[in-house]
């Protein structure tokens, strides 16, 4: 019966109801409950009734951990495999270095997450307490939560939908036991997809300091990372930079440098300077970085004498100095 | 095996093989296979229909590497009318391409879309396009297994006799367990895996030849063997192919309308011409003929094995 349906419907801002037509504009949208594909559809009047939809009951909770981390960082691309785990990692572990400060990073790309591997922790568990989730510990002030530590194996493929990836999402943010965090850095999947948009909604009230943007010099990328600003802008989320990654290749034999993905269009300069963002700088591209990243040991610290290794702490210090800047006022 | 008919079955009706490229994780290239496998199917034979179909929702990067960038669809009473990358070739456009990217005002604009309204332009793919008859159609997925791959599968369900996949990944070890779920995933679908290709392997240097292995090498095989899936052939960084697929129009940010299209498709039709130069291809072009033999081999495995 409909009228049974009707009050089964939990309005919960971030999911389609799953009776809702194909073409469901989201109950969120504007359009909800008014376009065409609503007519028929039994959640109709909810969604045109315009009555503000409750919030998510997950969202206190969120903000009540989030209260005890200082800043928060997205790091962000829109192309894939342009080295946003990788430099998340770095960041990690650059914070890391000062011992005073406490750091946890947080990887939300539910399908493929490759930080526990980057960070050597691959076969890890996360142990359950009163206060919540413990996170995997790298170092005493390096705390690492990912899915990765939750699936019974590795080889296994998590197929799921949205729904239910914000809802673990959700539960990551709300549910895993950080602690007092100076930096907590949200690695993200490529896209401007479902998990985006959960993180910036529920971390909207404690506030998202800014996200960084990576990408490598080819048009391909950075098509995806105008794509990316522009969502930034959409959501209302800063952008801190634009890291460009593999840009250059220093040959181990004859030392010339090259590039392998040649910067067609300008690369990320010409994009900072048209968007009036700032380029905090640019990674060569180095094979040591890869291998460390499979074994799982920090680049900065295996080859500080790579011209890598110059750049990212350029690019850190810099990130800190913005993020820094901040606070003080 | 009674097969319910569904608009997307009656639409593909005419397309004679379905290849699905996916990789587990991001910018491993399946983008540039998807291309380059298309172009090298289309340089197949002389009358060859290939389709490429990019469903990579919220990051399309076919248009861009087939020299595409800026076109628009049209509609027709038919549905919607794909872009012809070979529109100006001597005889009859034969290689047709669709992505989410022809339908962006601008290309700076982004797609924020969450999974039902994906799902929807997913299926709106499979079953609008006049895609007309097609010997193969390439589909580009997104990285990861989730809504676009999900929704994929069960719009294709009704066609599932003719569907195959390919894995690309590159050498590295994150790489590799991403495409091990990806593998695993085509399993619990029951999607017939035509083989893994291992893509990035190596890059020489062009000032002194020497081959560096950026991103480590050999784990593509290593792991079709241990999985006992076909390996296909590693493909080496070819800054050729990089810069031919990401080539900078000339016009690029905001020419004259027209004078943008006319550019643009005297590029893409030089894409082919000049893709067939480089040494990707003449790889490519191996990795196809073993796929052209097999596919019928591998599709019939799958119809049997699920009967």
């Amino acid at each position: 019966m409909l009228a049974v349906q009707r009050s089964a419907v939990v309005p919960d801002p971030v999911s389609v109801p799953s009776n809702a037509p194909e073409h469901c504009p989201g109950t969120e949208s504007e359009l909800a409950g008014k376009a065409d594909a609503c007519n028929g559809c039994a959640n109709q009047e909810i969604c045109a009734s315009n009555t503000p939809k409750g919030p998510d009951p997950a969202l206190p909770f969120i903000r009540d951990r989030m209260s005890t981390v200082k800043h928060k960082i997205l790091v962000l691309s829109g192309k894939g495999g342009v080295g946003k785990s990788t430099f998340t990692a770095q960041l990690g572990w650059a914070f890391a270095a000062d011992e005073q400060l406490q750091t946890g990073v947080m990887d939300v790309d539910i399908c493929g997450p490759s930080i526990p591997t980057i960070f050597g922790v691959a076969s890890e568990q996360v142990h359950s307490s009163s206060s919540g989730w413990s996170p995997v510990y790298v170092q005493d002030n390096l705390g690492i939560m990912s899915v990765g530590f939750m699936l019974p194996s590795s080889r296994e493929a998590v197929m799921w939908r949205g729904p239910k990836k914000n809802g673990l999402i959700a539960q990551f943010l709300k549910d895993v036991d950080w602690g007092d965090l100076d930096y907590l850095v949200i690695d993200t999947p490529p896209g401007t997809s479902d998990e985006h948009l959960s993180v910036v909604q529920y971390l909207k009230e404690s506030g998202i300091d800014g996200a960084v943007l990576v990408t490598t010099p080819q048009e391909v990328s950075l098509q995806d990372v105008r794509r990316e600003i522009d969502f930034c802008r959409k959501v209302g989320i800063r952008v801190l930079g634009l890291v460009e990654n593999m840009s250059g290749f220093v040959c181990p034999g004859c030392k010339t440098e090259s590039q392998i993905f040649r910067p067609t269009t300008g690369g990320a300069e010409r994009l900072a300077k048209e968007t009036g963002i700032q380029l905090l700088g640019k990674v060569p591209l180095d094979p040591r970085i890869g291998k460390s990243a499979d074994y799982g040991v920090s680049f900065l610290d295996e080859y500080p004498d790579s011209p890598a290794s110059d750049a990212y702490l350029n690019i850190i210090d810099k990130i800190k100095k913005i993020l820094g800047g901040d606070s003080a006022m | 095996m009674a097969v319910q008919e569904t608009p997307v079955s009656r639409r593909l009706k005419s397309v004679k093989h379905i290849i699905i490229v996916c990789s587990g994780k991001g910018g491993v290239g399946k983008s540039s296979v998807s291309t380059q496998l298309a172009l090298s199917l289309h340089a197949s034979s002389p009358s060859a229909r290939v389709g490429v179909l990019d469903v990579d929702l919220t990051g399309p990067s076919i248009p861009r590497m087939l020299g595409l960038d800026g076109h628009g669809v049209h509609q027709s009473s038919d549905g919607w009318v794909p872009v012809y990358a070979d529109a100006l070739g001597d005889g009859e456009p034969r290689l047709a391409c669709m992505s989410v990217g022809f339908l962006l005002k601008k290309k700076g604009d982004s797609v924020v879309w969450r999974g039902p309204k994906k799902n929807a332009m997913i299926r709106q793919f499979l079953s609008d396009v006049r895609w007309g008859e097609l010997d193969y159609l390439v589909v580009d997925t997104p990285p990861g297994t989730s809504d676009e791959h999900l929704s994929l599968i069960e719009h294709l369900a009704p066609v599932h006799s003719r569907l195959s996949a390919v894995i690309v990944t590159t050498p590295q070890a994150v790489a590799l367990l991403d495409a091990m779920k990806c593998l695993s995933f085509t399993r619990a679908v029951a999607l017939p895996v035509l083989g893994l290709i291992e893509n990035m392997s190596g890059y020489v240097c062009p000032c002194c030849g020497d081959v560096s292995n950026v991103f480590s090498t050999g784990g593509g095989a290593e792991m079709a063997r241990r999985e006992g899936v076909p390996f296909l052939g590693s493909m080496p960084i070819d800054t050729e192919l990089v810069t031919l697929l990401d080539a900078a129009e000339s016009t690029d940010l905001s020419p004259a309308d027209g004078q943008r299209d006319e550019d643009s498709e005297v590029r893409s039709f030089g894409v082919l011409q000049r893709y067939q130069k480089t040494s990707s291809a003449k790889l490519l072009s191996a990795i196809v003929e073993n796929l052209i033999s097999t596919l019928p081999s591998v599709e019939h495995a799958s119809v049997s094995s699920s009967a």
